[in-house]
């Protein structure tokens, strides 16, 4: 388990990086993190011939405020989320999800550009991000930038928009209300695995105890984490009663399409998609009754 | 005297296993040293059409390549181990076995077996070129069908494994007792099932490696390898290359982790050194994770078709038994698995009529071995799942049933009426089942337990509790020896032949030999793991190295000792059963203020003309002594496992853990309950997490740890545990084996638990690993069964 | 084929300055270039942990890391533990006490999660610990004894921090 011949740049800055990728364009592949692109070179099941270390730009690597968006840099490491005060004041939805990535070595080093731009939608940061409707910024080489919805970046299972020469710079969370409460809810065979299925959750409750504001989206059950619109839509002015939350394990039902792999049948994972929405949703909506803020 | 046997003494080895400065074979480097990797069938059965090695042989730094036909006539393909698979006259009298021979080349002769069979190696000045090289040797395949259910592998007609062997059938006994037929029409009920334990692979974190260095000037070759087995190493080396046995040295160094697989000799062990002879240099080979999991032995992987008579009260009448090993491409050992499942099966119980047919058989898979257990957890699984079916049918506590057959203390010792596979009469020496499964109970609080789970369940809440039960047969022979000598410094030298993978035999035979001469462990060096200092030696595996090794480390001690003191009359003037020896000093029980040491003694005992030894007592402090057990010993053991359910989601959460069991003498506490624990963590795995899955064709998907998945911290609960201490009546030290037991009640245990859980539905979890996606399977069936019952 | 980088990296206090080729695994570079063969491979994709290392200060898998991405850092291993005078650091002790290894094959890596584990934990709970090691497989010892080292190792260290606070304050 030997990686293949590479060659090796590091680029100081984005601009660089760009410019190499749009010279080396599919020959090559951007190395951040390295935590999913490295086991895939150890098998040799991936052999770019140019690797782009952009782990040192430092003008990437940043959590910021920015209007109504928390904005992340790409090259921020998964632990620096997990220890940001920012994050958990407001955007608490990222700081319970985050802790479900991985182990502690892995979110030392993994990023959140290569978590989006990995495309995996097992993984929890576009699952948050989908259920959020954040953005993904997108640098070109010409200095140019593009700002993607999650459903135009993620096309399908390991794939994204993104071009050779594209790099993805930002990623953009919104900053919910401040009423508003969120949960994370995933479950994983074991401790650190990536999800049977994972589901996030943001409501909001009107005076009478009915929701409003309602956002959700499954992961690890579609070719790409995906937004439950009916079932937001049908939320909305409800209070959540036993019909009410089976008609949203159905609606939820019938918005998945997951496959049988080893870990279980296509059919398990559409039903443990619909229990971990109704369970997410209950617990979000507790959090809003119980009216603090939840940080884990 | 006991002074050091039965405490927790720190294990001398962890210093340097703690200080990053252990030496496993990754670690050794050898100057001019090569690396090799082998290249692996993609395919589970094929012929192999053309190799074409001409890209590869021309990288830069490639120094050879070998492929099958290269190696026709010059390396003889791996056999069964005799010394493991060779069945008893007597015992052959009673199973009437068909054996039919099966065997592998080192590197595949013309067809291929299995994913991840040896093709061609290549040798390179280091592992990124050699890896490079391996992807530049292309092999053309003409597949053939795949064979992968032994079913279908049995029957007449089905393509074969192996030309030679017959319906795939490598072997088959049967095994009779009393008349399970006519029981089963006296009997008040009889249950029919079919149980199923998963394939597994042991993975220790170690993964397995070879060094060679075959040196031209002496013709001697030092093998270094991560094996539980350097003697049977040596021993196939030599036959399959046609070497000199005492040619070849065979080192075990720290080896992390072996649990059965490392014992089985692989083809890579027969390569590298026949390579290194080639080239003339040392040449290494490290085994990586992806190798382990599609290459190395795997394990396991038993059906059973039992038929179960019993009456209304829970007595079982007799119990019938037909299963069928799944061996993969070979098998290596014989009956070895399947006849330690066929004498394990009823355990602890009295089932007086008894009939077992086993048929190993042989599918493209990778092949199987002995595996922590070795067919007992395959044997406990059916049994327990059987008795805990036959309470729920009757609507007993499964309590009552186990109580109801099992064999009482005063019946000790007790003839199971059939024969050990090493051809002794099955018969338990010692314990207390009743009282161990009383001791269990009450540490888990257990009529409690059953109250608090009433309540619960109004709650909606699912928990559960399930036993298990099993008596080992551990300390199987054939020996083990301990060659001890005095050196200039007044230190124990104690070489043994059985080397451990984290065991701490440093330690513990220390403390057996501290006792005997009256040293402290610390005066005693163990050296364990060479085949250059001691004739012969058998290895570890099987829970026998306590028993044999602490055996002869204990009796050779003994012969020392008697020399010592003989020697020690000499310089004290006194009659040598009036010497006595302690904490290392040696005196005359006379006069006790003037002592001598060993050093006095070993200058005393060095061969030399004035002045001289009595004619009687041979110069030197040497003795060697080879302990061999009249016939394994048994320990035993009850496991109980609580656990809740979310029915939902079919997740299994293991709250509590608990283990009563008896392992006769234990030498230290420390290290038995360090071998339980992680025992019971194995067993955890297989019980709810561990797979070695093929689909239809015959490929691998769980080649990664991202699929084949090794308990963590989080999903094992630290196992409460209960002693016995029913000592052996085998051996000198009343000492039973331990190594293995940890792993063998699990699966059942939990599985029971499991079951009680959702005691409401009618579930029968009879395979394993019982994952959420499969439990909530059960579930769903369960509940449109019991829907359209209430329905009606 | 050669394309090698100057690295220039600090393992266990000691500049190492090498030409390496770019796709060396940055453990390779520990074990082989710089002989120290006490941090092990046990999986190569991520999972198991026994690559574990000190990358900077934070425990990182040595087998997913390319030594070119180390430059400049600083790295410990399991062979920086011990105490000056060779005696076993707290940590390493306590593994010993509670018999937390038997084969030790996997416990540099454990080590080198716990020593960073231990920095920001003062007084862990168990749920802690599990967590903390749960990206350390070990196959050995079911877990229940390390727990019990760390436990022992926190308290250990707790009061030798006392005993100093109560030293400086004197």
């Amino acid at each position: 388990m030997k990686p293949a011949v590479f060659s090796y740049l590091r680029p100081t800055n984005l601009q660089q990086a760009l410019n190499y990728l749009e010279e080396y364009g599919e020959d090559s592949k951007i190395l951040s993190g390295g935590q999913s692109l490295i086991p895939t070179m150890n098998m040799r099941l991936s052999a770019p011939a140019y690797l782009i270390d952009i782990s040192r730009i430092k003008e990437l690597n940043y959590i910021r405020q920015d209007g109504d968006f928390l904005a992340v840099g790409a090259l921020t490491k998964h632990k620096d989320i997990e220890h940001s005060d920012l994050v958990k004041e407001v955007c608490p939805l990222l700081a319970e999800a985050i802790k479900w990535v991985g182990h502690a070595q892995i979110r030392n080093r993994g990023t959140v550009g290569g978590s989006i731009a990995h495309g995996d939608p097992s993984a929890e940061l576009p699952c948050v991000l989908t259920a959020l409707r954040g953005e993904i910024v997108i640098a070109n080489v010409d200095g140019s930038e593009e700002v993607l919805v999650p459903e135009e970046f993620f096309l399908t299972y390991m794939l994204t928009s993104l071009q050779p020469d594209q790099m993805v710079k930002e990623v953009r969370f919104p900053i919910i209300s401040k009423q508003c409460r969120s949960a994370f809810v995933e479950v994983a065979r074991r401790h650190g695995d990536f999800g049977l299925a994972m589901v996030a959750a943001v409501v909001d409750l009107n005076e009478d105890g009915s929701l409003s504001n309602v956002k959700i989206a499954v992961g690890g059950v579609n070719p790409t984490p995906t937004v439950l619109e009916e079932v937001e839509h049908y939320l909305v002015g409800k209070k959540l009663t036993d019909n009410v939350l089976e008609h949203v394990s159905t609606l939820t039902e019938e918005s998945v399409d997951p496959e049988t792999d080893l870990h279980g049948t296509a059919e398990y994972r559409r039903e443990l998609a619909a229990k971990l929405t109704v369970r997410a949703i209950k617990i979000a909506v507790e959090r809003a009754k119980e009216g603090e803020k939840h940080v884990q | 005297m006991k002074k050091y046997v039965g405490q927790s003494i720190k294990r001398k080895e962890d210093y340097r296993l703690v200080t990053g400065t252990g030496q496993f074979v990754a670690d050794i480097k050898l100057a001019g040293m090569l690396e090799a990797v082998f290249v692996r069938s993609p395919q589970s059965h094929a012929r192999i059409r053309k190799i074409d090695i001409s890209k590869a042989k021309e990288l830069p730094g490639v120094h050879v390549i070998l492929i099958g036909d290269d190696i026709k006539g010059k390396i003889k393909p791996i056999t069964q181990f005799e010394s493991h698979s060779a069945v008893p006259p007597n015992v052959a009298k009673e199973i009437n076995p068909k054996i039919q021979f099966n065997y592998e080349s080192v590197l595949a002769v013309d067809k291929v077996m299995y994913v991840g069979q040896p093709v061609a190696v290549v040798v390179a000045d280091n592992r990124y070129i050699a890896e490079d090289a391996a992807d530049l040797i292309k092999v053309d395949y003409e597949q053939l069908t795949p064979i992968v259910n032994p079913f279908e592998a049995m029957k007449e007609g089905s393509p074969l494994v192996q030309e030679q062997v017959e319906q795939n059938i490598q072997m088959e006994f049967h095994l009779n007792l009393g008349d399970a037929r006519l029981a089963e029409q006296q009997a008040d009920h009889i249950l029919k099932t079919r149980v199923h334990t998963p394939r597994l692979s042991s993975n220790p974190i170690e993964t397995r490696g070879v060094i060679a260095d075959y040196d031209l000037r002496t013709e001697q070759t030092h093998v270094w390898s991560a094996t539980q087995l350097p003697f049977e190493v040596r021993a196939t080396i030599a036959h399959c290359l046609g070497w000199t046995e005492q040619n070849i040295r065979v080192t075990a160094p720290d080896v992390g982790g072996g649990f059965g697989p490392k014992g089985g000799v692989h083809p890579e062990e027969i390569v590298i050194p026949y390579i290194s002879n080639l080239v003339g240099r040392p040449v290494k080979w490290v085994e990586d994770r992806l190798e382990h999991l599609t290459s190395a032995r795997q394990s396991r992987d038993q059906i059973h078709d039992v038929v179960v008579a019993y009456r209304n009260d829970g007595t079982i009448l007799s119990l019938r038994d037909e299963f069928v090993v799944d061996s993969g491409a070979v098998n290596f050992f014989g009956f070895t698995c399947a006849y330690n499942t066929a004498y394990h099966l009823r355990g602890a119980f009295k089932i007086p009529n008894f009939e077992v047919t086993s048929r190993i058989v042989l599918t493209n898979k990778t092949p199987n071995v002995p595996f922590r257990g070795a067919g007992r957890p395959e044997a406990v699984f059916t049994m327990d799942r059987v008795i805990d079916m036959i309470a729920r049918k009757l609507k007993l506590d499964p309590v009552e049933v186990i109580k109801k057959n099992m064999i009482q203390a005063h019946e000790m010792p007790y003839d199971q009426g059939i024969l050990v596979k090493d051809g002794a009469r099955l018969i338990y020496d010692s314990g207390d089942y009743p009282a161990a499964l009383n001791q269990a109970l009450e540490m888990v609080e257990y009529d409690s337990f059953r109250k608090r789970q009433k309540e619960l369940k109004k709650e909606g809440k699912n928990i559960g509790i399930g036993i298990s039960t099993y008596v080992e047969g551990t300390g199987a022979g054939p020996f083990e020896g301990a060659l001890l000598s005095v050196d200039s410094t007044g230190k124990v030298i104690a070489h043994l032949g059985a080397s451990p993978q984290g065991q701490g035999h440093e330690t513990v035979f220390a403390q057996i030999g501290a006792d005997a001469l009256g040293l402290t462990p610390d005066d005693i060096v163990i050296k364990v793991g060479d085949t250059a200092v001691l004739p012969f030696g058998a290895g570890t595996y099987a829970s026998r190295s306590a028993v044999n090794a602490g055996s002869a480390m204990h009796e050779a001690s003994l012969k020392l000792r008697k020399k010592i003191v003989a020697i020690a009359g000499i310089i004290l003037g006194t009659p040598p059963e009036e010497v006595e020896m302690e904490d290392g000093k040696i005196f005359s029980k006379e006069n006790r203020s003037h002592s001598i040491t060993l050093q006095d003694v070993y200058k005393r005992a060095r061969p030399a003309a004035r002045p001289p030894l009595p004619p009687e007592i041979e110069p030197g402090l040497q003795v060697t002594h080879y302990f061999v057990p009249p016939t394994v010993t048994f320990a035993s053991s009850v496991h109980i496992a609580e656990v809740e359910v979310d029915k939902e989601t079919g997740f299994v959460e293991l709250q509590n853990y608990s283990v009563v069991h008896d392992c006769g003498t234990v030498i230290n506490p420390m290290i038995v309950d360090g071998q339980v624990q992680g025992g019971v963590a194995q067993g955890i795995g297989s019980a709810l997490y561990e797979e070695i899955v093929y689909d239809q064709n015959g490929q691998l998907l769980t080649g990664t740890y991202m699929d084949y998945l090794l308990p963590t911290s989080m999903e094992i609960p630290t196992v409460k545990k209960g002693h016995q201490e029913f000592l052996s009546t085998r051996n000198p030290l009343g000492i039973k084996g331990v190594g293995e037991g940890g792993a063998i009640s699990p699966p059942a245990a939990i599985a029971n638990a499991i079951v009680d859980a959702l005691s409401d539905l009618d579930i029968v979890i009879n395979q394993l690993p019982v994952s959420p996606s499969r439990l909530r399977g059960l579930i769903k069936e369960a509940e449109k069964k019991q829907n359209s019952i209430l329905s009606k | 084929m050669s394309n090698k980088v100057q690295v220039e990296i600090t393992i266990n206090g000691k500049i190492v300055q090498k030409e390496v080729e770019p796709r060396l695994l940055l453990t390779d570079f520990i074990r082989d270039e710089c002989n120290h063969t006490g941090t092990h491979l046990g999986c190569e994709h991520g999972v198991c942990g026994a690559c574990t290392i000190l990358l900077d200060n934070e425990p990182v898998r040595g087998c997913l890391m390319f030594a070119v991405q180390a430059d400049g850092s600083e790295i410990q291993t399991v062979e920086s533990l011990k105490n000056a005078d060779g005696t076993l650091n707290v940590l390493q002790q306590s593994f010993s006490d509670n018999h937390a290894l038997q084969c030790g094959f996997c416990t540099p890596g454990f080590l080198m999660t716990l020593t960073h584990f231990l920095e920001d934990h003062q007084n862990p709970s168990e749920k802690e610990i599990r967590e903390a090691i749960s990206g350390n497989l070990c196959r050995c010892t079911g877990y229940a004894n390390i727990i019990k080292a760390v436990q022992q190792a926190a308290k250990t260290l707790q009061n030798e921090e006392m005993n100093h606070s109560v030293i400086s304050a004197q």
